[in-house]
């Protein structure tokens, strides 16, 4: 597990450091292609926003027990 | 030079042949039907024939192009996949019905003309859900029943449709869809509801995880798809698919996130993963509906091959739920189908080298080129859910997962060597295509301009992947599956159901109580009419008695004694009369 980590980590800085050097410039049209790391971001923002609001969704609206429908 | 013939009539008659085959003749049947059909799929030349007249239309069998091609190969493809993967299972109702649905699936790829596509349409309606309940289990059942009922509803939406459109346009040639009238809309939600687009989607997650083991793997391919495809042809750049596909990208997500049993999570990725495509069809430029059909081709391949790795497990464990599997150390006794597994699971995530990055990028792109920011968020905040729920969550929780104390190493049966093969030969597909992509967009209906391994594109990609990861090793707990359903809009007409059962009841017992009442009735006018008196009686005395029930014993002797009475005054009645007429007579 700590190896798994370790690597995770480390090829996280990596492609972030890659992402740096492929930076596109002026070619891009939106402002976030502008940041190299914006993908790693959104990914996690995005990562966390999705298991919370299904999780919220579950407990609340539409959780039941097995046999809900015999 | 081979003449060829309708790709779906040789499906048909391999199912005929089917029953008649046994043991070793037949498993090599259900091989070499595929491989025919696809020897077939070369030798058929693009243009229009297998024309015949019908009550004033043209009838066509055969309209090739570019886009039908496609699909045909993925489907012929598929079947020989799937029947790989099936070859041990001896069924013979399974197979015919696969063989229809495949077939019916391959008509829909060629047909030129609406009332064609309609009778292809319901064909496999019928057959997919012969291979539902070929796993003759209640729970197949059951939702076999739900699932025809939902496609028959769709069939009959899509007949009005065209009816209305033909005989407002005069043509009923199956091309590009126009005018704005009442039969366009129809037929746009048949054939959305046939691609599964919310609300109209549940009987996907709920009939296909019912389905068999080999079953299920057929039914991901084709209604879907053929949906897309239909949806490609007719409605290109229809404003209102972009949002539709966009919301269920992100909806198929949400609800995997939270599902417990495998299938049914993979289920939703197959609502997600459609989404991506009836959003490029409504975008409709030339990369879009290029992306929507390589998607679509890509899909069939990487979702059977899911399918078969969660399949294979249930046939060995006998356990379909991530909250029975979690921490029994799977992943010591299937490792083979982890990786093959896995390898779907990258396809589907789009990582780099594997196929789902050659074919949803060109979504998400033309998505962005079209200027469409919240459809491009959407798409992409999908793309981070599917990692999330079929990359990481899935593989974590059926194969590995924490340990837990009082559980049992989990009890695996070797599943048989050809389903193995069946997940190889699609993960070598998988892998192929990823790597060398022309040999997809070589066949694709418009002319390709782009380049998935753009170095931008690949670093973006490995790092919205491995901070997803990050993410999800943060929030593991959360993601723990528990033993419980999920509701969704199939609630509406499940308990509508049941609901409209319990009027009926209702009404029934409000009409047996006016029987009985009238019952009563008729009761008391028999009481009154048989001994007034005693009826009078009864009223006015305290004790509440009915009539005492008639006894023989208790009349007999009164009865007997009136009798003879009778009998002795006629016979002196007689002798009178008898004297008088002696006397009259002298």
């Amino acid at each position: 597990m700590r190896i798994l980590k370790i690597l995770l980590l480390a090829s996280i800085v990596i492609v972030c450091f890659l992402g740096f050097l492929v930076y596109p410039g002026d070619e891009s049209h939106y402002f976030w292609e502008k940041i190299p790391v914006f993908e790693a971001v959104f990914g996690f923002i995005g990562c966390i926003v999705l298991i919370v609001f299904a999780k919220i969704l579950g407990r609340f609206f539409l959780e039941r027990r097995e046999n809900y429908y015999d | 030079m081979i003449n060829p013939v309708p790709p779906f009539l040789i499906y048909l008659i391999g199912a005929l042949l089917i029953p008649l085959l046994r043991g070793k003749a037949k498993k090599c049947l259900l091989v070499i039907i595929p491989i025919v059909a696809f020897v077939d799929l070369l030798h058929i030349p693009h243009g229009t024939y297998w024309t015949f007249p019908f009550i004033g239309y043209e009838l066509i069998f055969g309209q090739v192009d570019k886009l039908s091609m496609l699909f045909s190969y993925v489907f012929v493809i598929m079947s020989f996949a799937g029947f790989l993967y099936a070859l041990h299972v001896d069924d013979d109702l399974q197979h015919v019905a696969v063989m229809c649905y495949a077939g019916s699936a391959l008509g829909v790829a060629f047909a030129g003309d609406l009332f064609t596509l309609y009778a292809f349409w319901e064909l496999m309606a019928v057959a997919s859900v012969f291979v539902i309940w070929a796993d003759r289990s209640k729970r197949a059942i059951d939702a076999g029943f739900r699932y025809l009922m939902v496609h028959l509803f769709g069939g009959a939406v899509l007949l009005a449709g065209i009816v209305i459109y033909a005989s407002q346009t005069g043509s009923i040639a199956f091309g590009r869809l126009g005018g704005n009238g009442i039969g366009f809309w129809l037929i746009l939600v048949g054939f959305i509801l046939n691609a599964a687009v919310p609300p109209l989607h549940p009987w996907l997650p709920d009939a296909y995880p019912a389905a068999s083991v080999t079953g299920a793997v057929f039914l991901t391919a084709y209604t879907t798809k053929t949906a897309v495809y239909t949806l490609l042809r007719a409605f290109p750049g229809v404003e209102v698919l972009v949002y539709l596909g966009a919301a269920m990208t992100v909806y198929g997500v949400l609800w995997a996130i939270i599902e417990n049993d495998m299938r049914r999570l993979l289920a939703y990725h197959i609502v997600s993963q459609v989404g991506y495509m009836v959003a490029g069809v409504g975008i409709g430029t030339g990369l879009s509906m290029n992306g929507s059909a390589s998607h679509a081709f890509c899909h069939i391949l990487y979702k059977a091959l899911l399918f078969m790795g969660a399949g294979a497990v249930i046939q060995a464990t006998g356990l379909r739920k991530m909250s029975d599997l979690t921490g029994r150390g799977l992943y010591k006794k299937m490792p083979l189908s982890l990786i093959f597994y896995m390898v779907g699971a990258f396809s589907i995530s789009a990582v780099p080298l594997f196929n789902g990055f050659i074919s949803k990028p060109m979504i998400v792109k033309a998505a962005e080129a079209a200027h469409n920011i919240p459809v491009f968020f959407l798409v992409h905040l999908a793309s981070i859910g599917t990692w999330l729920c079929v990359g990481l969550k899935l593989p974590y929780y059926t194969w590995f997962g924490k340990p837990r104390s009082g559980a049992k190493e989990i009890e695996a049966k070797k599943p048989p060597v050809n389903m193995l093969w069946g997940m190889g030969f699609l993960a070598f597909l998988c892998i192929a295509i990823g790597i060398y992509p022309d040999v997809l967009y070589r066949i694709l209906p418009y002319p390709v301009n782009f380049h998935p391994y753009a170095p931008p594109h690949i670093i973006g990609t490995l790092q919205m992947l491995l901070m997803t990861g990050v993410g999800v090793w943060l929030l593991l707990g959360k993601l723990a599956p528990h033993a419980v359903i999920n509701l969704d809009t199939d609630w509406f007409y499940r308990k509508g159901a049941s609901l409209f059962v319990k009027f009926c009841y209702g009404m029934s017992s409000v009409r047996t109580g006016m029987q009985n009442l009238s019952i009563d009735l008729v009761d008391g006018v028999i009481t009154v009419s048989k001994n007034p008196i005693y009826a009078v009686e009864s009223l006015f005395s305290k004790k509440k008695h009915g009539m005492p029930p008639y006894n023989a014993d208790t009349y007999r002797q009164a009865i007997g004694k009136g009798v003879m009475v009778s009998i002795i005054l006629f016979c002196v009645l007689c002798l009178l009369l008898f004297a008088r007429l002696t006397q009259l007579s002298k």
